[in-house]
C-alpha cells in the first residue's frame, strides 16, 4: 500500500490541495490565502512572487509545516502533513541565526537537535562550513560577519540537517546588491550540480529578475485574498543572463501578471461603511509619492513599462505596487499588460501648479467611497466635529484589525486634499471654515 | 560607563478594568487572613541581642546577604515560571499579566506588619521574622523581574522562534540556546534594580519594631539602628561604612562580571563601541581553575540534562494537531473559577464585618492620616524634582561631569534609605518637627535616586542636532530649557516619578513612627497608624489602614500617572 502511494506521487514531493489559510473567526475573519492549488515536482526550483500581502510567507510556512491550515490538504510525499515538516528547512530573510552562538555552533545546533553524536555534527558542521566558503570562521560570531557571510551560515545550517525540501523566505533581500548577486550564484552552482541532496526548492521573492534568474515556474500570488493568479515556467537554459532579450521579454510577462490589470472603477473603489458590496483598504501611501510616479509618466509620455518605472525610481516591487495603487483608486493612471498609462485626470495633474493640484486632489480623494463618507459625516454634524472613536467604531466591522491603519491613511489622504483637518490630541476630525 | 534602566512596565490597558477590581478584591481577602490570624499573635515578642562590636559585623553582613540571596533565588525561580506561563499561555496571560500590574504598583511595606503578625501565629517566632523579612524582599524584587522576562519572551524575534521550531528544538534546547539567552540581560538589569529595592526592604524589615513586638532581624540595618539608638558614632560609621563594603564588593564581583559576561547574549548584529567591562571577569575569564569548572562540572552536566528522557527528541517527530478544547476541561475551569469567587466574596464579606467594627473616629483618623501622607511625599517629590532636575540635566548633557559624578553618584545612592534613618533620627530628632522633618528626608533619599538616574538618561538622549538648533537660533537660557530640554526630559521625569512615588509611600511605614532611645515618636499619618495598630493590636485599624494605603496609592497610579505618562508617551518621545 505505502510502496503504492509513494509510486503514484514519485515525482510530486509536494502537493497542496484547496489550501485556505484565515485568522480570526466569523464576521472578522481576515483571510490570509484561500483555495491554492500548488504541485512540487522533485528536481524543481520554483519561485512565489506576488504583492506584499498575498500570503505568500503564509504559504511557505504552511509547507514546513510552521503554519496550520484552516482547511484543505496539505500532502508531502503524498502523505498528509501534520506538524513540522521534518523533511523541509527554512533559509530565513534575517538568517535567524543565534547571536550567543560561534558559526559553527549554530550550524551544529541543527544536528544537537536531532540528537546526532557530538563528534559527528562537529565534524559535520566543519564540513559544510568550508562547503559553503567560510573555512576559518568557525569561531567567529554572527556580528562579526558581513551580511553575505551571515546568510552563507544560514544556508550551512539548513544544509546540515539534509532537507530533501528547502524553502527560502526572501533569502537574498537583506544583503547588499553585490553579496546577493555572489550568493544567489554560489545557490545555484551547487544546485545544478546536484552537489546537494536537496531535491526541490521553494523560494519566496519579491525580485522578480532574481525569480527569472533562478526558477523553472513562478508562481504568481494576487492579494485581497492571497491566491494564485497565474503559473509561467522558465524555459531559459542555464546560465540565463539578464540582458538577454528571452530574459527581458519574461520579466515583461512577470510584471504584467503581479501587477494585473485596472478593473472597472466600481470593483476598484469598493464601498462606503453601511452599504451593500466589497470594502476596499486604502493602500498605505504618501500622495507626495504619487505625485512624484505620475511626474515621471507625464515626461514618458503618459505610458512607461511598470519594470522600468520600477528601475528608475529605484523601487523595488513590494514599494512600487501600492502608489501604482493608490494612482487606479484615484484615477490617475491604469495598468494595462505591465504597462502605466497616465489618465486625463493624472495628466492634469501632473501638469497643474501646486495650488491646482490640490484642489485636483480634493476633487478625486473624494471618489473614495470611505473618505466621502467621513467628509458628509463631518458636513452633517452641527458643529462640524467628529471624534475619531466614531469612525473607527463604523468601520471596525468590515476592516477588523486593519481599522486603525486605514484611518490613519485617511486621514492622511483628507488632511492632503485639504477636505478635513484633525486634532490628535483631542482624537476629532473637523472641517476648516 | 553604567546606563540605568528604570523603565516602570505599563500595560496599555484602560484605567480599571474589572480584572482589577477582582485582583484587588483577591489581595482584600488575603490581607483579611493574615490578620484574622494576627489575632492570635503573641503580645510580647522579645528581639534579639544586638552587639555592637566590630567582630560581629562580618556576621551580621552575612546574615543580611543571606536574606538577600534567599529572597532573589525565590523571586528568580518565580519570574521565570510567571513570565514562562503568562507568555506561553493565553488564558494564563489575561489572569498574570493585570495581577502583576496591581502587585507592582502597592506599597509592598505596608503589608509587613500584617505579613509579621500572622507569620507569628503560625512560626516559631524569629523564624518567622526571618521568614517575614525574605517574603518582603521578594515582593519587592519579583515584579520586574518577572516582566522583564515576560517582555523578553514575547519580543522574541519571530524568525528565531521559527528556526528553533523547523530544527525542531526540543523544549529544553529551545529554553536553554533561545529563550534563557535571549532574556539574560534584561533579567541581568532588572536584578540588579531589584537588589537595590531589595536592601532597602530588608533594612525596614530589620529594625521594625512597635510597643512590645520587636521583630528585629540580626543583621546591617538592626546593628545600624542600636548603634544609632546608643548614640555610638564609631559604630555608626563602622555599620555603615560595612553596608557599602558590601554593595560595592557585589557590584564588583558579582554584577559587573555577570553583565560583562551577557554581553555575548545581545541580538543586535552590531558590534558596540564600548562593550561593558569587568576587571573581575576578565581574570576569571582567564584563571585555570574556571577552565577545568567548565571542563569537568559545567559541559557533563549540560550534557547530562539534555540526555533526560524527558528532553530527548523523538526520531519520528509528530506535532500534535490542534484539539478542540473538550467540554471537561472548561467545566473544571468553571468549577475551580467559581470556587475562587466564592472565596473571594466570603473574604471580601468577612473584611466588611471586621472594618464595620471601626468606629468613625477612627475612620476620619484614618482619612487625616492618608492626607498627611499624601502631602509628605508630595513634598518629598518636589524637593525631588527641584534638585535632580537641574542637576541631572547637568550630568546627562556634559560629558566631563557625568565622568566626574556619576561614579560617586552611583555609591551614595546604593546606600539604602532605610539603614541611614537612624542615623537621621539622632540627628533631627530633638529639633522641632523632628520626625516631620526626617521622614520626608528619608522619603526623599528613597525617591530621589530613581529621579536623578531617569533625568540624566533623558538630558543624555537629547539629540546633538536639536542642540545645536537652540545654538543657532540664539535662544535665551530659559528659552531653551521650555521648548527643549524640559520637553525632551519630560518622559524621563515621569518615568522616574512614578517608581519614586512608590518608593515615598513605602517609606511611610518606617518613617512616621519610631521608637528611639527607650521613647515612642509618631506623628500624624498612615504609616504611624498601621505601626500603632501592629503594637495595640488593632487588626481592624490595620486592615483598614493597609488597605487603604494600597487602594488609595494604585488610584493615583492609575488616574495620575498612568495618563501623564501616556501623554508624555505620545507627545513627548524622542523617536
Amino acid at each position: 500500500m505505502t510502496t503504492a502511494v509513494s509510486l503514484n506521487h514519485a515525482d510530486n514531493l509536494l502537493q497542496l490541495q484547496n489550501v485556505t489559510k484565515a485568522y480570526g473567526r466569523a464576521a472578522k475573519q481576515f483571510i490570509a490565502i484561500r483555495d491554492v492549488n500548488l504541485k512540487l515536482r522533485r528536481g524543481e526550483f520554483v519561485c512565489l512572487v506576488g504583492p506584499s500581502g498575498c500570503g505568500k510567507s503564509t504559504l511557505l510556512r504552511i509547507v514546513t509545516g510552521l503554519n496550520t491550515v484552516t482547511s484543505g490538504a496539505v500532502l508531502y510525499r503524498g502523505l498528509p502533513l501534520h506538524g513540522v515538516n521534518p523533511y523541509a528547512t527554512i533559509v530565513f530573510q534575517t538568517f535567524a541565526l543565534f547571536p550567543w552562538l560561534t558559526v559553527q555552533k549554530n550550524v551544529e545546533i541543527a544536528l544537537k537537535a536531532r540528537r546526532v553524536p557530538p563528534a559527528e555534527r562537529t565534524a559535520r558542521a566543519v564540513k559544510l562550513i568550508d562547503t559553503v566558503g567560510l573555512n576559518g570562521f568557525e569561531s567567529a560570531y554572527p556580528r562579526e560577519l558581513s551580511g553575505g557571510m551571515r546568510q552563507k551560515v544560514g544556508f550551512a545550517r539548513a544544509m546540515a540537517v539534509g532537507p530533501e525540501l528547502l524553502c527560502l523566505d526572501e533569502p537574498f533581500s537583506a544583503l547588499d546588491v553585490l553579496s546577493a548577486e555572489a550568493l544567489r550564484g554560489e545557490l545555484m552552482e551547487l544546485w545544478l550540480n546536484k552537489s546537494i541532496p536537496i531535491q526541490a526548492i521553494l523560494m519566496v521573492t519579491h525580485n522578480i529578475e532574481e525569480a527569472i534568474l533562478m526558477a523553472d515556474r513562478i508562481v504568481v500570488m494576487g492579494k485581497n485574498p492571497g491566491r494564485i493568479v497565474a503559473e509561467i515556467a522558465i524555459t531559459l537554459r542555464h546560465p540565463r543572463h539578464r540582458k538577454d532579450s528571452a530574459f527581458q521579454a519574461m520579466v515583461d510577462r512577470v510584471y504584467t501578471a503581479v501587477a494585473g490589470e485596472t478593473k472597472s472603477e466600481k470593483e476598484t473603489l469598493g464601498t462606503a461603511p453601511g452599504k451593500p458590496g466589497e470594502k476596499r483598504m486604502l493602500p498605505d501611501v504618501r500622495l507626495e509619492a504619487l505625485a512624484g510616479l505620475l511626474e515621471r509618466l507625464s515626461e514618458e509620455n503618459g505610458r512607461l513599462d511598470l519594470y522600468r518605472m520600477g528601475g528608475e525610481l529605484t523601487l523595488e516591487l513590494d514599494d512600487l505596487l501600492p502608489i501604482v495603487e493608490a494612482g487606479e483608486l484615484l484615477g490617475f493612471l491604469t495598468v494595462q499588460s505591465g504597462d502605466l498609462l497616465l489618465s486625463p485626470p493624472g495628466q492634469a495633474y501632473a501638469e497643474a501648479s501646486i495650488l491646482a493640484r490640490k484642489e485636483i486632489i480634493a476633487g478625486r480623494v473624494l471618489r473614495l467611497p470611505v473618505i466621502a463618507w467621513i467628509y458628509e459625516t463631518l458636513l452633517r454634524d452641527d458643529n462640524k466635529r467628529v471624534d475619531r472613536h466614531y469612525f473607527y467604531d463604523k468601520l471596525q466591522d468590515d476592516f477588523g484589525d486593519l481599522t486603525e491603519k486605514l484611518l490613519d491613511i485617511a486621514i492622511r489622504w483628507g488632511r492632503q486634499a485639504e477636505l478635513f483637518a484633525y486634532n490628535g490630541d483631542t482624537s476629532e476630525l473637523f472641517l476648516e471654515s | 560607563m553604567r546606563q540605568f534602566r528604570f523603565s516602570p512596565a505599563l500595560p496599555k490597558t484602560p484605567a480599571f478594568t474589572p480584572g482589577d477590581g477582582l485582583i484587588l478584591l483577591g489581595i482584600v481577602t488575603l490581607l483579611y487572613a493574615g490578620a484574622r490570624l494576627a489575632f492570635n499573635a503573641p503580645s510580647i515578642i522579645a528581639g534579639p541581642d544586638i552587639s555592637l562590636s566590630p567582630l560581629a559585623l562580618p556576621w551580621y553582613a552575612l546574615f543580611s546577604i543571606g536574606r538577600m540571596v534567599a529572597a532573589y533565588l525565590l523571586s528568580l525561580l518565580f519570574s521565570l515560571f510567571y513570565g514562562y506561563a503568562a507568555a506561553r499561555n493565553r488564558t494564563a496571560r489575561t489572569v498574570l499579566m493585570p495581577l502583576l500590574d496591581v502587585l507592582q504598583s502597592v506599597p509592598i511595606l505596608s503589608f509587613l506588619p500584617v505579613v509579621l503578625l500572622s507569620f507569628t501565629v503560625i512560626l516559631p517566632e524569629n523564624f518567622a521574622a526571618e521568614l517575614a523579612a525574605i517574603v518582603l524582599i521578594f515582593t519587592s524584587q519579583a515584579w520586574n523581574m518577572t516582566f522583564s522576562f515576560y517582555q523578553s519572551m514575547t519580543t522574541i524575534p519571530n524568525e528565531l522562534r521559527e528556526a528553533a521550531a523547523i530544527y525542531r528544538f526540543s523544549s529544553w534546547l529551545r529554553f536553554s540556546t533561545l529563550e534563557l539567552p535571549f532574556a539574560a540581560i534584561g533579567l541581568l538589569w532588572n536584578s540588579m534594580m531589584s537588589w537595590s529595592g531589595g536592601w532597602f526592604f530588608l533594612m525596614a524589615a530589620e529594625i521594625f519594631r512597635v510597643g512590645a513586638r520587636d521583630f528585629r532581624l540580626p543583621g546591617l540595618g538592626s546593628y545600624l539602628q542600636t548603634a544609632a539608638n546608643e548614640a555610638n558614632l564609631p559604630a555608626i560609621v563602622m555599620g555603615i561604612a560595612s553596608l557599602v563594603l558590601v554593595i560595592v564588593l557585589l557590584d564588583q564581583f558579582v554584577w559587573r562580571p555577570l553583565i560583562a559576561w551577557a554581553d555575548k547574549f545581545k541580538v543586535e548584529m552590531a558590534e558596540s563601541g564600548e562593550p561593558p567591562a569587568s576587571w573581575f571577569f576578565d581574570i576569571l575569564s582567564r584563571s585555570w581553575l574556571v577552565e577545568q569548572f567548565r571542563l569537568r562540572i559545567w559541559q557533563p552536566f549540560r550534557k547530562w540534562i539534555e540526555g533526560v528522557p524527558g528532553n530527548r527528541l523523538r526520531e519520528k517527530v509528530s506535532v500534535p494537531k490542534a484539539v478542540p478544547r473538550s467540554g471537561r476541561s472548561s467545566w473544571t475551569r468553571i468549577v475551580f473559577a467559581g470556587i475562587f469567587a466564592i472565596a473571594m466574596l466570603y473574604g471580601a464579606y468577612r473584611t466588611a464585618v471586621l472594618l464595620l467594627t471601626l468606629p468613625a473616629l477612627a475612620w476620619s483618623q484614618l482619612g487625616i492620616g492618608l492626607a498627611a501622607t499624601f502631602a509628605r511625599v508630595t513634598v518629598s517629590l518636589l524637593i525631588a524634582m527641584l534638585w535632580t532636575i537641574p542637576v541631572g540635566v547637568l550630568i546627562g548633557t556634559n560629558r566631563r561631569f557625568a565622568k566626574l559624578l556619576q561614579p560617586i553618584v552611583q555609591i551614595v545612592a546604593a546606600i539604602p534609605a532605610t539603614a541611614l534613618f537612624p542615623v537621621l533620627l539622632l540627628a533631627l530628632l530633638q529639633t522641632a518637627y523632628g520626625l516631620n522633618i526626617s521622614a520626608i528626608a528619608l522619603m526623599l533619599m528613597g525617591a530621589q535616586w530613581y529621579l536623578l538616574f531617569n533625568v540624566i538618561a533623558g538630558a543624555a538622549a537629547i539629540p546633538q542636532d536639536l542642540r545645536h538648533t537652540t545654538d543657532l537660533l540664539r535662544l535665551s537660557s530659559w528659552d531653551r530649557w521650555r521648548t527643549l530640554t524640559l520637553p525632551a526630559v519630560f518622559p524621563y521625569i515621569v518615568t522616574g516619578a512614578i517608581t519614586a512615588s512608590g518608593g515615598a509611600w513605602n517609606a511611610s511605614i518606617v518613617a512616621e513612627y519610631v521608637e528611639f532611645g527607650r521613647q515612642t515618636y509618631a506623628t500624624t499619618g498612615v504609616g504611624a497608624l498601621i505601626a500603632q495598630a501592629t503594637g495595640r493590636g488593632d487588626h481592624a485599624l490595620l486592615l483598614a489602614a493597609t488597605l487603604a494605603l494600597a487602594a488609595v496609592v494604585v488610584f493615583i497610579n492609575r488616574v495620575f500617572w498612568l495618563r501623564l505618562y501616556r501623554l508624555a508617551e505620545d507627545r513627548y518621545r524622542m523617536e
